[in-house]
């Protein structure tokens, strides 16, 4: 086992205009972790991980994804990420299969590939009767899991997902992190941004963003500890209120 | 190679699925070149006409009388002077003057030739052409049946066109409609179809994915390459059959000329989708910067040369009169890459240029 960090990033920073999103942040991430990012809206996640799937230039810091630079090795990072992204990104007008087919064929999966492993991912989630539908005809829930297996189609090194079970309901979202779990024990790295505390404490480790800053960076068990915190929530609590007090 | 392919069958999905827009494109020049048709024959009903009889004989009476009672012609009254013509005209509500000259029914029994003059208003040189024609039609009738004997006798008409000599209008709309319908196509298309992935956000998973931006874009294009085409081909075709409209130069060169139109008119919508984030102002963007100018400034419906100066340098700075210069050219003059290199040139300038604009907009976008 490899045990060289899947992510290094090194004082990350990013400007838009005079306004901070992304304050030196620091991390690793190990391979083949869960790695949570948390914060409230507008707290820079969205920002750091387009960064990290080559979307965006930072304005200034050192990065490494699956051991490619971030500034000149972009192609190189795409051929290795999943990427799921805040908004919901699969074509309406098209039906599951064409979709699923899509997104393998421009990963540059070959025509025998792709129908074994829509074959696989249709029997998973249960859609084989389903597969000529239109994305538009379905449930919000199924939608999600769609989106996900369709990011790790391709066997990445790593997946990033964006907030990836906003407005779903209790019931799908355990699911969604039963199939994040099911992912992780195959070997793919999960970076993952969310605002639900509870979904911090699926996480291996998670990092807990305020106002473009990384205030805390652990274990949720240790995170409860240090803060005496009964939950992830209260944690969260803590650490913004402590940096209120810090700009008055 | 095996991921643009993957690319541009999602395209094809997208527009085979979006039926009614389709119907629309492919609709859309059938209905409008029939409808140009059938206002044109809708008006050779009882199309009013005045005489300049010279002559005020039996024979020119019975003329008249024959253009009247044919269903086609009204006659509005009758003229004195010459000068008269010109004001009828401007009244706007005739569409033919007869005229005929001195002594017409003695110098066709005497010469056994005689003439009449037949003016059309040409500012609609569709209908005054069919007026033309069909008077002269039933000239020729009334000399068949009043002259049962075998003297040769002879009835020359002699048509002219007021104040559009050439005729420009007709054979404009063919030229003009494909210019029209390549630029909406092209243009509006594209950019609705690039801002809609921006809009949905599935742009960022393009742009995540190993395929290259150029990719995307030349992916996101490729498919109305073709549906511009086989629209071009469509009008041609139409124009051909329903108004005779000839391809009398060589078909490769027009294509080839409409090919230079649709990259420029391409390149320019994956510029407008640079600079816009939503399909609504792209869609603004498209119609109000390029559909109106490829409309009135082009020389499609209002001839150029009689537009004020500033208009006028308005439309030699815009590609798409070149571009109907250029194919009317072809089409109606028969004429080759020799006559028409200066459009050419200035075309294949334009795109350049707006293929460099937009590559060099999408770069910057990217980071
Ligand atoms: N392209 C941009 N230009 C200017 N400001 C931006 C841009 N993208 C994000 N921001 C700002 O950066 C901050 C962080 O945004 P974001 O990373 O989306 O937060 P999160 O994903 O944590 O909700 C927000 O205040 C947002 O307004
Ligand atoms: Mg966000």
């Amino acid at each position: 086992m490899n045990q060289q960090p899947i992510i290094i990033v090194k004082d990350l920073v990013k400007k838009f205009g005079s306004f901070v999103a992304n304050d030196h942040l620091t991390f690793k991430v190990k391979r083949g972790e869960i790695f949570g990012f948390l914060g409230a809206n507008g707290a820079g996640k969205t920002t750091a991980i387009r960064i990290l799937c080559g979307l965006s230039f930072p304005t200034s810091g050192e990065l490494s994804v699956a051991g490619y630079n971030v500034y000149t090795q972009r192609e190189k990072i795409k051929q290795n990420i999943g990427y799921m992204s805040q908004k919901f990104s699969l074509y309406d007008d098209l039906t599951i299969f064409e979709n699923i087919r899509f997104y393998a064929a421009i990963y540059g999966l070959s025509k025998k590939e792709i129908d074994r492993r829509t074959d696989i991912l249709m029997k998973k989630l249960g859609l084989e009767e389903a597969k000529k539908k239109l994305i538009r005809d379905i449930p919000l829930g199924w939608k999600q899991k769609l989106a996900f297996s369709v990011a790790i189609i391709h066997d990445p090194k790593i997946v990033f997902l964006d907030e990836p079970t906003g407005g779903v309901d209790p019931i799908t979202r355990r699911q969604f992190w039963d199939m994040i779990y099911e992912a992780a024990r195959n070997g793919i790295t999960v970076f993952v941004t969310t605002h639900y505390m509870d979904e911090a404490e699926y996480c291996d480790r998670v990092s807990i963003m305020v106002d473009g800053r990384i205030a805390a960076l652990d274990t949720p068990v240790a995170l409860r500890e240090k803060y005496h915190a009964k939950n992830m929530n209260e944690v969260f609590l803590q650490l913004a209120r402590a940096q209120k007090t810090e700009v008055l | 190679m095996k991921r643009f392919r993957g690319f541009v069958v999602k395209e094809f999905l997208h527009i085979f699925r979006d039926y009614r827009t389709l119907l629309i494109l492919f609709g859309m020049p059938v209905i409008q070149l029939i409808l140009f048709g059938f206002v044109i024959t809708n008006e050779i009903k009882d199309a009013r006409f005045a005489v300049l009889d010279l002559s005020k004989d039996e024979t020119t009476r019975q003329i008249t009388e024959k253009l009247t009672s044919s269903g086609y012609f009204r006659l509005d009254r009758n003229l004195n002077t010459y000068n008269e013509i010109e004001e009828a005209f401007r009244e706007g509500e005739i569409q033919l003057v007869v005229v005929y000259e001195p002594d017409f029914a003695r110098r066709l029994e005497r010469d056994h030739v005689a003439n009449v003059q037949l003016i059309g208003d040409a500012s609609d040189p569709n209908t005054a052409n069919i007026l033309v024609n069909y008077a002269s039609g039933i000239l020729t009738n009334y000399l068949l049946s009043m002259n049962a004997e075998v003297i040769p006798m002879k009835i020359v008409p002699e048509t002219r066109m007021m104040y559009n000599q050439e005729l420009k209008g007709v054979f404009m709309f063919v030229p003009g409609l494909m210019a029209m319908l390549l630029m909406l196509i092209s243009a509006l298309m594209t950019s609705l179809s690039i801002t809609r992935e921006k809009e949905l956000g599935t742009m960022e998973l393009l742009l995540a994915s190993p395929l290259r931006p150029m990719q995307i874009v030349v992916g996101k294009v490729f498919p109305y390459v073709f549906l511009a085409f086989i629209n071009a081909c469509i009008i041609i075709l139409l124009g051909w059959a329903v108004f005779g409209v000839p391809v009398r130069g060589s078909v490769g060169l027009l294509l080839f000329e409409s090919f230079l139109f649709i990259s420029m008119a391409l390149s320019l919508g994956i510029l407008i989708s640079c600079v816009t984030n939503s399909q609504q102002l792209a869609m603004m963007i498209s119609l109000v910067a390029l559909m109106l100018p490829t409309i009135l400034l082009s020389g499609f419906i209002f001839p150029v040369e009689n537009m004020p100066m500033v208009l006028q340098w308005l439309c030699h700075i815009m590609p798409p009169m070149y571009f109907i210069t250029a194919i009317k050219s072809i089409m109606l003059k028969g004429n080759g890459l020799f006559f028409i290199w200066k459009e050419t040139l200035i075309l294949i300038g334009f795109t350049l240029f707006f293929i460099l604009m937009s590559v060099k907009k999408f770069k910057i976008r990217l980071s």
